[in-house]
């Protein structure tokens, strides 16, 4: 892919930096826009509403309009505030969730790196998202803000532990920590997908994998949710308590910032599970490309099958966010250290178990 | 001078100047947040090095583990996040004699040691299958001593949160 670029600019280096701004500005700044619409029309169906409907056809281009307002709005510093914390806070908690997207496959031809360690610097640099989080907690002097920034960090560092068993599960299932790597395995048509078994079982392995998948896939889906702060996790900006949590300070562009990473966030960890267990980028029913005898259709169809099933997920999250109330922070832990994670300890023995025979 | 060298002193630059301010921050708060640009900046040579998996353990140890315990520790203790730390000089003699001991040290290693500097057959290969084979053969005691150790730790940390029950 850098290849190309390099060809078409000249440049190595404007090149690689091009790549790397690709997902950016081609997806998440357009999926953001949609989604948040997307958010609001769910909400508003589920709670048999109309939602949005005055700007465009059915509201389409509500989300547009409030990005023109935020981007006139005042720039808020509160007096008491440290203010370079405060004003660095909103890029480091971006740059968090927007490097995971340098190792996720969008199709066979573009990955951002095409890293071994893939998955695992993925886990890693969440972290990044977590010290941002604290910063701008505790730089913006306000108890919801240092409070919400405090549960936010308890929850995303605590479930950490049951995704990474999760992954070193499917790691070990695999064989590999390249998320690329992992994509190609699952080829073909849809029981190569890992939730049903992978295509490196055979036979009855495969078969005795599947419920142990479907455990290691709602493990992990539980856990991201609460990863990026989504109802039923979403005790660190619980509006009822915490005012907005930890960006309760933050006006205009700095707060569309912690808006534009959460949902690049919600969208990342949609791409994680979609590629460990949805067969990434690959058909389910086999290419077009292929029966037609057009090589170059095969990537443009993977693409779209990833953002699609990229796509559902978050979709799922936003259904599940207006159907479930709000666990409590006991309830929370509970959840995270007496069930997911001994469940994803034993989950991660018997697929071992399994998979020796 | 090529692009390397370019981005190494970049990262070389962002590691000592946040490195510096972590130990002359008058803000306890700031310093630690500091020590977020020292650990990347340090993982940034990792990476040049072309060692990946270190460079990925770096950052998910240091920053995800470490940082944000310090940032925890620091935040809930009380009155310590408006205390001004003493940042100023104190004891030059003793001071300087401590650090040239230790430079001196780091710098007769630095020279005695045989690096190994030739480039690698592959440097586009990867560091992790060879540490996984390394670490389940030459080194499995090791690795099994440290899981042990960790295990100790694990248990000792879940004994001291326990509730004692009435």
């Amino acid at each position: 892919m850098y290849d190309i670029l390099t060809n078409i600019f000249g440049n190595q280096i404007v090149a690689y930096i091009i790549g790397a701004a690709l997902p950016l500005f081609v997806w998440i700044l357009p999926f953001v826009l949609f989604a948040v619409l997307g958010e609001r029309k769910v909400s508003a169906h589920m709670q048999d509403r109309l939602g949005p409907m005055r700007v465009g056809y059915h509201g389409i281009l509500q989300t547009v309009a409030d990005l023109l307002k935020l981007l006139q709005k005042e720039d808020i510093v509160t007096p008491a505030a440290d203010r370079k914390l405060f004003n660095l806070a909103p890029y480091i908690v971006f740059l968090g969730s927007y490097a995971a997207f340098a190792a996720i496959p969008f199709s066979s031809i573009y990955i951002g790196s095409g890293i071994e360690v893939g998955i695992f610097y993925i886990l890693a640099v969440s972290s990044f998202v977590v010290v941002g989080i604290l910063m701008g907690g505790w730089a913006s002097d306000n108890k919801y803000s240092l409070l919400g920034a405090m549960r936010s960090a308890a929850q995303i560092v605590s479930y950490e532990i049951p995704t990474a068993i999760v992954v070193l599960t499917l790691v070990m299932l695999t064989g590999t920590l390249n998320l690329n790597t992992i994509s190609q395995q699952q080829t073909a048509y849809f029981w190569n997908w890992n939730i049903l078994g992978g295509a490196a079982g055979s036979g009855i392995t495969q078969i005795l994998l599947i419920p142990f998948m479907v455990i290691a896939f709602v493990i992990l889906f539980i856990s991201t949710l609460a990863e990026v702060n989504r109802t039923p996790f979403d005790i660190p900006e619980a509006e009822s308590e915490l005012v907005a949590g930890f960006h309760t300070e933050y006006s205009g562009m700095k707060f569309a910032m912690f808006f534009l990473s959460e949902y690049a966030n919600m969208f990342a960890v949609s791409a994680i599970v979609v590629t460990l267990f949805f067969g990434g980028y690959q058909s389910p029913f086999g290419y077009l490309g292929n029966s037609l005898g057009i090589p170059w259709l095969i990537p443009v169809e993977q693409l779209f099958w990833f953002l699609a099933k990229g796509v559902f997920f978050v979709f799922v999250q936003m259904w599940l966010r207006w159907t479930l109330p709000r666990l409590r922070v006991d309830q929370l832990m509970t959840v995270c250290w007496k069930y997911l994670i001994p469940y994803a300890v034993f989950n991660l023995l018997i697929v071992g178990i399994i998979s020796l025979l | 001078m090529n692009l390397y060298d370019i981005i190494f002193y970049l990262f070389a630059a962002i590691t000592i100047i946040s490195g510096f301010a972590v130990v002359s921050s008058k803000n306890i708060v700031h310093a630690a947040f500091n020590l977020l640009f020292t650990f990347f900046g340090v993982t940034g040579i990792y990476v040049l090095l072309g060692a990946d998996f270190i460079a990925v353990v770096q950052v998910i140890v240091y920053i995800g583990g470490i940082l944000i315990l310090l940032l925890f520790g620091v935040m809930l203790t009380n009155k310590i996040t408006s205390v001004d730390i003493k940042s100023g000089t104190l004891h030059v003699i003793p001071a300087v004699l401590g650090v040239g001991i230790f430079a001196g040290v780091l710098i007769s290693l630095m020279y005695t040691t045989n690096w190994k500097t030739s480039v690698l057959s592959d440097p586009g290969n990867t560091t992790i299958y060879n540490l996984g084979k390394l670490l389940i053969t030459d080194y499995v005691l090791i690795f099994e001593l440290l899981g042990i150790l960790l295990l100790v730790a694990l248990i000792g940390a879940a004994s001291i949160a326990r509730r004692e029950k009435d």
